[in-house]
């Protein structure tokens, strides 16, 4: 509880009614205090209702995570990191996978982080309010919510069709790049806006020019926040499946790829073949488990390494 | 002359900065132009009442029916159940962060939720599937555990998070003196949440729910893989549906490069596109026009 608990203890009871007879008095304080007491049993009932509400979320974070790591470690070891899936993908291990996840969302970044900053960096510094700013907004917001597989035909249709990349790494990665422009957009404006004005002020006072402010002054001092936002933009790539399945993964290839003009094989579309469409779906059932819970620890052991990063500095500032 | 050229350097920076940051617009049209010419085609085979209100999805059989009514349905119905429990969730565990916890807890929660948004999509969806999916079965004695109501029901944990923290941002920035200022008459905390807190930050509230459905209505792999797939008009929540992402991500493999199939997931597509896009603006005329300015917004 906050200390609004001890405000009210604070609060002198006024009487409610005014008699002098004394007696009538003590029944006003007695039936005032009788309903305080009701109201403070009802919130005592809806505070429990709201903790068991908070709580559900992490008992589901804690099932979801237990399952996939009691019945996916049993898969892991050195041949299933480090061998390529053999017998039609019923043994074997998940190397290129893998490297397919990491080639695409190390590209995705290039694509996304220069990008996604500088746009940031128009939007905090440059921009005046107005209509243009308010249009980029909009557009930002509503980027942020185009469906991943919508995602996945606009990279279908533009970068493999009509750019003629073909299925490769090169169109997967930009489809993921033009997904996660809007998560590196937001988190760098808001290690932007955690810059202090003064930090500008003295700059510009020294005669600095706005580029070298932003340059020499804001960039350093945002650059851990902006980075953990590289981090958050990473991870969602390496998660998001609809938007790879048209554009860069395949069922299966046998080697790693030599070019960004191949196709591959990555994490999640990996798990979604062997859970739906594998040859034998009971009998891979571990494969399943053990390619979801390599996967969980990539995305989530980011995302954990960013959010106590961030909570860190936000206590600095 | 060396101030000078910095100046213009500077004013060429200023542009170059601002071209960069109209590329989300950019990449916007040509989403939607590159939608709009590859499902638009389809148009010359049904007209647009058959597409959307026609109840049969039959793409391969000969002559193939395009309706996707069965499947708007099976999205709208996934996205309203989810949201049933969603909603109370996510803005319940938002009102117990921002007013309830104590900062400690509040410390640890937070990162959970967090945590919550970054499991992968395809991740829960596996879940739902191998660990829900049998339990459902077993213990509903429904014919089949890949259904509507597991599909709703994973997809409300993809979108609490979201929900959970905007609305969190949103109870959070009400000001303090609207709290005092119940208290001081005499209100339990509980009577200043319900009563004064919460109408203060509605709009915020409405945004993140909102925008959670606008994120559970596109979610693609848990409704791939959890919903059933059956293009029908669900009858009940045990029923098998096949929500319109779905669709999409199952038949483009197998759709013949620009044939009729081809075309129609497109314009499918297009459906769904608008379907979020008319959410996310709604949500952005809501966090505009309402938006909380200090005392103001009461």
């Amino acid at each position: 509880m906050t200390n609004s608990g001890t405000i009210q203890q604070g609060i002198k009871i006024q009487p409610v009614c005014e008699t002098t007879d004394k007696k009538a008095d003590a029944g006003c304080a007695k039936l005032f205090m009788a309903k305080r007491r009701r109201r403070i049993i009802i919130q005592q009932i809806m505070f429990i209702l709201f903790r068991i509400a908070a709580m559900i979320n992490g008992i589901a974070l804690f099932i979801i995570v237990f399952f996939i790591v009691a019945n996916g470690l049993k898969a892991i070891n050195w041949t299933f990191l480090s061998t390529p899936p053999v017998d039609s993908m019923t043994k074997g291990g998940i190397l290129p996978c893998i490297v397919g996840t990491l080639c695409l969302s190390l590209g995705a970044i290039v694509v996304s982080f220069p990008i996604g900053v500088a746009s940031a960096i128009y939007l905090n510094e440059y921009a005046r309010p107005g209509r243009i700013l308010r249009i980029i907004r909009l557009g930002i917001s509503n980027l942020a919510g185009v469906p991943s597989v919508v995602f996945g035909l606009f990279g279908l249709a533009f970068f493999v069709i009509w750019m003629k990349m073909g299925v490769s790494i090169l169109a997967g990665a930009l489809t993921l790049g033009v997904m996660t422009l809007p998560v590196i957009i937001g988190s760098t404006e808001e290690a932007l806006k955690a810059v202090p004005d003064t930090y500008r002020e003295a700059s510009l006072g020294l005669g600095a020019t706005k580029l070298q402010t932003i340059f020499w002054v804001v960039l350093p001092a945002a650059l851990p926040g902006i980075l953990t936002g590289g981090i958050l933009g990473i991870s969602r790539a390496a998660g998001e499946t609809a938007p790879i399945m048209f554009t860069a993964a395949v069922f299966y290839t046998p080697d790693l790829p030599s070019s960004i003009f191949d196709e591959i094989m990555a994490l999640p579309y990996h798990i979604y073949v062997l859970a739906t469409a594998g040859t034998e779906i009971e009998a891979t059932r571990h494969l399943q488990y053990g390619t979801a819970l390599v996967l969980i620890c990539l995305v989530l052991g980011m995302n954990l390494i960013a959010i106590l990063y961030r909570s860190k500095l936000r206590k600095k500032m | 002359m060396l101030f000078k050229n910095r100046m213009v350097k500077d004013k060429l920076m200023n542009y170059l900065f601002l071209w960069i940051a109209t590329a989300s617009i950019t990449i916007l049209v040509l989403i939607t132009l590159f939608l709009f010419t590859e499902g638009l085609p389809i148009l010359k085979k049904v007209s647009v009442k058959d597409f959307i209100f026609g109840e049969y999805w039959y793409p391969t059989s000969d002559p193939a029916d395009f309706g996707i009514f069965p499947l708007i349905c099976g999205s709208v119905f996934v996205t309203v159940l989810s949201a049933a429990i969603s909603i109370p969730l996510g803005v319940m565990t938002a009102v117990y962060l921002a007013e309830i916890a104590a900062a400690r807890l509040r410390e640890i929660v937070k990162p959970i939720v967090e945590l919550l948004a970054a499991i992968p999509s395809v991740v829960i969806g596996f879940f739902g599937m191998v660990v829900v999916a049998p339990f459902l079965q077993d213990w509903l004695d429904v014919p089949t555990g890949l259904n509507l109501f597991n599909a709703a029901l994973m997809l409300a944990f993809m979108s609490i998070p979201t929900i959970c923290s905007l609305s969190e941002d949103a109870i959070y920035s009400a000001p303090d003196a609207l709290r005092e200022g119940s208290l001081a008459l005499g209100a339990t905390h509980w009577q200043t949440i319900i009563r004064v807190v919460l109408p203060a930050s509605i709009s915020g509230i409405s945004t993140a729910i909102i925008l959670g459905m606008s994120r559970a209505i596109g979610e693609t792999m848990v409704v791939l893989m959890v919903a059933g797939g059956a293009a029908m008009v669900p009858g009940s929540i045990f029923d098998p549906v096949r929500p319109m992402p779905a669709s999409i991500a199952a038949e483009m493999a197998e759709a013949p490069f620009r044939g009729d199939h081809y075309h129609a997931l497109f314009a499918t597509g297009i459906v769904l596109f608008l379907f979020t896009f008319t959410f996310n603006l709604v949500a952005d005329m809501i966090a505009h026009k309402y938006r909380q300015v200090g005392e103001a917004s009461l």
